[in-house]
Order: structure tokens, then sequence, then C-alpha cells
């Protein structure tokens, strides 16, 4: 390993058996970690959610929370031991010594304040720069992360930005000091696939010879090329460390091939059929679901219109996965909000099952809403929160006519086992569940309507990676057995291929382009589909999709 | 819990004709248990329940709290300070201080109580209504309101006393129309969110009436923190009742009434502080039980338990 150094240079960081618990409970969310940041490296730390990745990053800029229980037999920033230090040395320490980029842009900078001020906070705190070379240097500091028209972007505030200028904005005030170590928290798990690769390219930048960085994300992909080392943490132990093509391409932990697994199948780029099924084209499938030249536009506050769909014409046929894919903003969630019938088109019209939505009659179109059910992104949000998974699923059963308690209860369990979830399952209320846990409670919901579509609006997009395999390969296996035909909305090209028969690509509002996922993939037409191909998070090596062949045998039965 | 169980059974100890093994059964049956291991985990919660079951008591059978009458005056008694003869000493005119006090919890109660009631009702139909109708319904009841909002509560509240005549009755509901813009305005802001939640609009695709959206999930969910509001709210009821009462439009003079006796008590601050004192106290823990408990009413209604 440490061939062509002699000497390897100063850790930056040192963490040596660090434990964290909270409160009266024995169970500690980090348990006994190790592990060191030199000087110009880049350490991944890398687990699913709950498996104490996140506390650990906080602990390290003192923000382990209230009533957080740390004890560690050597924790040192730079030589100095960061447990002796007292709320007075933190203030001097964060956002100077060490930056610290969290993963929710919007929640971590301040809505009354423009972007300038927030950027030159920590200069204001920790430098004796004047007013005015302050600003200049936030302006270079804006310009730095790539946020072209710094004068402008500096005087707007948050809302006006986009997601991924928000994450430059809050990348370039966690930089403004030129601290020696930068921990990035999720760094890009909200933002669209070419976003993601546009903030890691920019991180990449920002590392050099004298600075170190620490980056902390559920997905192995997303990391593996940033990254000199990863740490595999779960359930609050590192399970395996080391540099990142060793960690990739011999796996020693089990719990690391899952990851890897995970990763690969949900990010699939091979051009061989993902799904390995013979083309249905054999029957000539009747259409079940068509929208004409839909158009639909939203004012905005200051009454200028924007067109989020401006004339998109589909079919969906039966047994079909068409996958819709394109970045935010570029009006897919809306198509589908109008197939929904939750939003009327301003022209062009929906046929459902060979009737026109807009000209039934208000009853009718409650019964006919059965036909076509949604599962969405954020399934916490889609449940009332005063309800139990049996209230969830069960107002379906109520809507749909069950009525005796027996049927009922025989239906719920019957649903709840096709998710693979159990009884045990129904009294929970979804806010005590897992995020895999909730989309299948939602999925279960959605087919309570026998529904003959279901339109999946990013169902994967807020899960885990290790998550989003086994939701995808779920909704795989329901779309055969009950041959339910899917409209499928990702901004993720890997996952659109993954599930699709067919691929639309969306952009301002357009379809342009329209094919197989493999001839996609292999012949793209359009520039913007070139580039979305190029944002798919990828393992180092093509061959590692090969490898992913082999290994799927052992690809594990959903157990969320 | 150890500690408390061995401490009630040594204080049950004390009467040497109390059999020992009943209470200890009394205390080991797995019921108490918790409810003594509940009693000590959230002391404030039971503490304040069980107020609010004493002031129920005292407005359903005063009587079985005291059997003083509160309107026996004797001019002899005035201004004794608190004594065992009176726990709570006399007013100005001779009545015992806490007789009135337990006398008064009714008229009390109902005034916050009902004026609730009907702040609650009017406010969250027209707060439903401006939060889910079309949009010029939504401008015609918050102008409403906010013409309402201009007026101090107890302006209001005086105006239509002027129309309909003064009384208990009266003041209740001009206490009550005093309320209603706070809950409209925060019943129709909750609204506007839920009915563009996505659990709405779930529920929506899953083909439900409109109506049935609004009963099943618009207004529970936006009564959530009215709830909390109104109970809170109660106290504020009582005290502007008083304010009502103190202005000679409530409850006439000589039955009790804490805000009467409140308003009344103060021109004695000066030699007989216990005449505002104990009215003062009763209000104070009156809103804090309720508000206790209306805290957690609202948490248990949100799925937590503990």
């Amino acid at each position: 390993m440490s061939i062509t150094l002699p000497l390897p240079p100063a850790p930056l960081l040192e963490v040596e058996d660090l434990k964290v618990s909270f409160g009266n409970h024995q169970k500690r969310v980090v348990d006994g970690i190790s592990f060191v940041v030199r000087r110009g490296e880049c350490l991944a730390l890398v687990g699913e959610s709950g498996c104490g990745k996140s506390v650990t990053a906080r602990t390290l800029v003192g923000l382990a929370g209230y009533g957080a229980r740390v004890e560690a037999r050597r924790l040192q920033l730079t030589g100095e031991d960061v447990l002796k230090f007292d709320d007075r040395v933190w203030q001097r320490v964060r956002g100077n010594r060490v930056g610290f980029v969290m993963q929710d842009a919007l929640g971590s900078l301040d809505p009354l304040r423009t972007v300038g001020r927030e950027v030159g906070e920590p200069l204001e705190l920790h430098t004796p720069l004047s007013r005015s070379e302050r600003q200049s240097r936030v302006h270079s500091l804006l310009e730095s992360v790539g946020i072209s028209d710094p004068v402008l972007r500096a005087l707007q505030h948050p809302h006006q930005l986009s997601g991924g200028l928000r994450q430059r904005a809050l990348i370039a005030s966690a930089i403004a000091c030129g601290p020696e170590l930068l921990i990035a928290d999720e760094p890009t798990t909200s933002l669209d696939a070419s976003i993601q690769a546009q903030v890691l390219e920019l991180l990449e930048s920002l590392r050099t010879d004298q600075n170190a960085m620490l980056i902390i994300s559920h997905d192995l992909a997303v990391v593996a090329r940033l990254a000199h080392r990863v740490a595999v943490m779960h359930n609050g132990k590192i399970v395996e460390q080391g540099p990142t093509a060793s960690i990739l391409e011999a796996p020693q932990h089990s719990y690391t091939k899952s990851l890897l697994l995970a990763a690969a199948t949900v990010h699939s780029v091979s051009v061989s059929s993902p799904k390995g099924d013979a083309p249905r084209a054999s029957e000539p499938a009747r259409v079940v679901l068509r929208a004409e030249n839909l158009t639909k536009s939203f004012a905005t506050p200051d009454g200028k219109k924007i067109e989020a769909v401006a004339g998109v014409s589909l079919e969906l046929k039966a047994g079909e996965t068409l996958g819709i894919v394109g970045e935010s903003g570029s009006g897919k969630s809306t198509l589908l909000r109008m197939a929904l019938g939750l939003e009327a088109p301003d022209s062009g019209h929906i046929e459902l099952h060979g009737r026109v939505w807009a000209q039934l009659p208000a009853a009718q179109q409650r019964v006919e809403r059965r036909r076509i059910q949604a599962v969405f992104q954020d399934p916490l949000a889609s449940f009332d929160p005063r309800y139990t998974v049996e209230n969830v699923v069960g107002q379906a059963l109520d809507v749909r006519g069950v009525r005796t308690a027996r049927a009922r209860r025989e239906r719920l369990l019957e649903l709840l086992h096709l998710v693979k979830l159990d009884a045990s399952h129904l009294s929970r209320r979804p806010i005590e569940l897992s995020g895999g846990q909730r989309q299948r409670v939602a999925i279960a919901r959605a087919l309570a309507m026998d529904p003959e579509i279901l339109a999946c609006d990013e169902p994967v997009s807020a899960l885990d990676v290790s998550v989003q395999a086994r939701i995808l390969e779920l909704l795989e296996d329901l779309k055969h057995r009950l041959r339910i035909s899917c409209l499928f909305i990702s901004h993720d090209l890997g996952i659109i291929r993954r599930v699709s028969d067919r691929v639309l690509v969306m952009h301002d509002g357009l379809i342009v382009e329209s094919a197989t996922p493999d001839e996609i993939f292999v012949n793209p037409q359009h520039p913007y589909t070139v580039k979305l191909i190029n944002a798919i998070p990828r393992l180092h090596h093509e061959k590692r999709t090969a490898h992913r062949a082999s290994i799927h045998a052992e690809s594990a039965v959903a157990h969320v | 819990m150890n500690d408390v169980s061995t401490l009630e059974v040594e204080s049950a100890q004390g009467p040497p004709l109390t059999p020992k093994r009943t209470v200890r059964d009394l205390l080991d049956s797995p019921r108490v248990a918790e409810l003594l291991r509940f009693a000590r985990q959230r002391p404030g919660l039971v503490a304040g329940a069980a107020y609010l079951a004493l002031l129920a008591i005292a407005s359903l059978f005063p009587t079985l709290l005291t059997r003083v009458d509160p309107l026996e005056a004797s001019a002899r008694d005035a201004f004794y300070g608190p004594s065992a003869e009176h726990l709570l000493g006399t007013d100005e005119n001779g009545r015992d201080l806490l007789a009135r006090l337990v006398h008064g919890a009714s008229a009390s109660l109902l005034m916050g109580i009902g004026a609730t009631i009907i702040g609650l009702t009017l406010g969250v139909t027209l707060g439903l209504g401006a939060g889910l109708g079309p949009k010029w319904v939504n401008a015609a009841i918050m102008r409403f309101i906010d013409v309402l909002l201009a007026f101090p509560d107890i302006l209001l509240a005086l105006v239509i006393i002027t129309f309909w005549g003064d009384g208990l009755l009266n003041a209740i509901i001009a206490v009550g129309i005093g309320s209603v813009p706070r809950y409209a305005r925060l019943v129709c802001a909750q609204a506007l969110v839920i009915r563009k939640a996505s659990y709405v609009e779930a529920a929506r695709t899953l083909g439900l009436h409109p109506l049935a959206l609004v009963g099943k999930h618009v207004l529970p969910n936006a009564l959530k923190p009215v709830i909390l509001l109104a109970t809170i709210g109660i106290g504020g009821k009582i005290s502007a009742g008083a304010a009502l009462s103190f202005l000679g439009f409530g409850a006439p003079p000589p039955a009790p009434e804490w805000g009467a006796m409140l308003a009344n008590g103060r021109n004695y601050l000066g030699n007989a502080w216990w005449l505002t004192a104990f009215p003062g106290l009763a209000l104070m823990l009156t809103v804090l039980s309720l508000t206790a408990v209306g805290r957690e009413l609202r948490r248990r209604s949100e799925g937590k338990t503990a």
C-alpha cells in the first residue's frame, strides 16, 4: 500500500474506538469505530441509513446532539484532542478549520438571508477581512464552486436558486475559510443524477495536498470516483475499510458485497438485457392509456408563465412499462399528475381505457380512478399521519367495496404478503417503519384497488441504494405476476433502464427521444440523453457490471 | 417504581387496623402498579388531570366539597385571612372564599367551555369554507374575519351584549364569537396546506368523494393544532368572562364567579391578598391543567405513546 510513499503524511484526523450513544439507551449508535484521514486524501464512509455514519460526522464537528455520550480512546484533529474542546473552541474550529456540508441544502441555508451573506458569514467570524474584501472573496468563492454570475447570485435568496446551485453555495460557505478538513454528509443525495455528477466533480476539484475530505453516502457508486479509501459502516461498526479499488474489486465482508450488488443493480449500465425475458411483442397489446398533445402551464408568483408540459403524446400498452426520464423541472411529474387526473391539462386529452377522462361525469371519474393508481416519491407524506398501516390499506379496500370484516382481513393479509410484509405490520404507524417498508405499504395500497396501471413517481429516489434494489425487484415481480402496466418516472436513467420496456426522454416539457432502453444506451440520439447517460454513477470499471451477472444468483430476497 | 410502592405502603401502614396485606395486594395489582409508574413519569399530567376531575366535581356536586353556603354574608366575619375555620379566608361581606370558589367553578367552566365550543364551531366552519372553497368564497370569508379581528375582543363582546342584553348565556355567546377569527384563520391556513398534501391526493386517486376527503382527512388533521389552541384558550375565555362580569355584564353580583371575585378582590389588594390570590390561583391551575391534558391529547392523536 505504502510503496510509493516512504513517509505517509501526518494524519489530519485520527479516530480510535469512537463510541456514541444517546440518552439512557445501552445501544451504541456508533460502536467503537477507528479510522484515520490524512492530508491530501478523501475517505468515504458508506452504509445504509441508520448505520451511524451521520452521527459520526456530526460528532467530528462537535454537533453530536442533545444527550449524546461520546467516548473515544483517541479523537484528534491535527494532534489536538477533540474531546477536550469546549463550545468556545468549537466555535473557532467549525467553519474555519473544519467545513461541514449537509445533505439538505435548502434546510441548512437561512431562507431570509442572501446567498452572499451566508457564504460570507464564516469569513466574518474567522477572518479579519473588511466588508469589501469579504465581498470580493465571496464572489471568487462562488465562482470557484462553479456558480456563474456570482455577483447576481450573491444577492439572491436560497429559494431563488436551483437544488444544484444551493448545494454549490453551501459548499462555498463550507470552504470559505480554507478548512483543512471538509466533511460532506450525503452531499448529492437529494440531487438529480446529472447535477450530482457535477457536484461530485466540484468536490473532487477542491481537494488539494493540504486538505482532506470525509464524504458520507449510502451509495458506493456515488463515492467510488471521489474517494481514495472507503470505510463501510454497518450497525455502528466499520466492517471493512481499505483503498477504493480493492473494496470495489475484492470486497471481503458480505455486507460490502451486498452494497456493491445493490449499487450495480440499481445503476445498471450493461447492454445485456437486465430483465432477461423475451420481448412481449407476440400479442397485439391493447392501449390502456393514451395521451394526446397535452399541455399544461403554471403561473409563477411574478406573473410569468411556465410551460411545464408543452405538447406531449404517449401510449401505454397493456402489460408494458413505460419509463419517463428527465431532470426535475422537465415536466415529467406534471405529466404523471395529469394522467392520474389530479391536474387538468390546458389542452389535449387523456384517454383511460378508451374513454376520455375529462368527458366523464364526476361520479364516473371517481369510479374510473381505480384503474390507475399512484406510488409517490415520499410514501410517508402520502399517508394520513393519523393512520396505521391497516387504516391506510383498509381505506382503499373500503373504496373498492370490501365490506365484511373477514373479507377485509383476508384481503389485507394477502396484499401485505404480496409486498412481503406480514400481519405484524398492520397495527404499526408508517412513521415507525423504515423507508423501504413504507414504500411497500404504498404499493399495497395501490394494489388494493386492482389497478390496471401503476403510476410510479420516483418511487425509489428517496431510498438507500440497497433498499432501492429490493423495491425495484418487488415492482418487477408484481408487474409480471399481476400483469399491470406501469408508468415509471425517474431522473436516473440507470433505474429507468432497469425497469422499462420503452423509454421516453423528457426535456423542458417535451419528449426529445423515444426508444427501447438498449437503443437509448447504445445509440442515444439527443445530446440531452447523452448527458443523462454520462451522469449515471458507476463503480469504477465497466467490468463490475459483468461481474454482477455472476453474483446475481445470490441476489437477496426482499427483507427490508 | 420500587421506592414509590414502599413509600406508599409505609404511609398506609399508619392506622394499625388496616390489614397490611390488602394494601400490598392493591399495590401489586398490575393496574395500580402501572398507574403509579405513569404518575411518576408524568407527574404534571396526572396532577393536571386530578385537578380537572376536582373541578368537574365542584361544578356538578359542589356540596360534596363544602357545606358552607357561598352566599351567606356576615359583617362580623369580614376580611378574615386563611385559617382553620375559613381555609382560604373570607371576603368583604364575610362570605367563605373556599365555598365561593367551589360554587363558582360551574359558572366559570361553563363560560370557558361554552364560549370555546361556540367559537370553535363557527371558526372551524368558516375556516374550512375559506380554505376549501373557491377563491371568491375565501376572499369574502377572510375579509369578514379581518373586520372581526379589527375589533378588540372585549369591545366585540360588548357590542353583542348591547344588542342581545346581558346575562351569563349572552356573555358566553359574546366571548365565543370574539374568538371566532383566531380559529377561523388557523383552520383556513391548515386547510390550505392539507388540501394539497400528498395524502389527500393519494386518497383522491383512490376515488374518494370530495366530502369524504374533507371528513376523513382534511378536517381531522386541520383540527389538531386548533384543539390544542382551544384547550389553552378555555382559560382565556374564563378570564374574558371575568372581565365582562367585572363590567357588570356577566353573572349578576351576588352569584359566585371567579372572574367577578377576582375583579372584586382587586379593590382590597392592599389588605386582603387572599381575595385575589386564590381565585387567580384557581384560574391559573385550570389553564395549566387544561394545557397539560390538551397536550397529551394531541400527542396521543399523533400516535405517540409514553
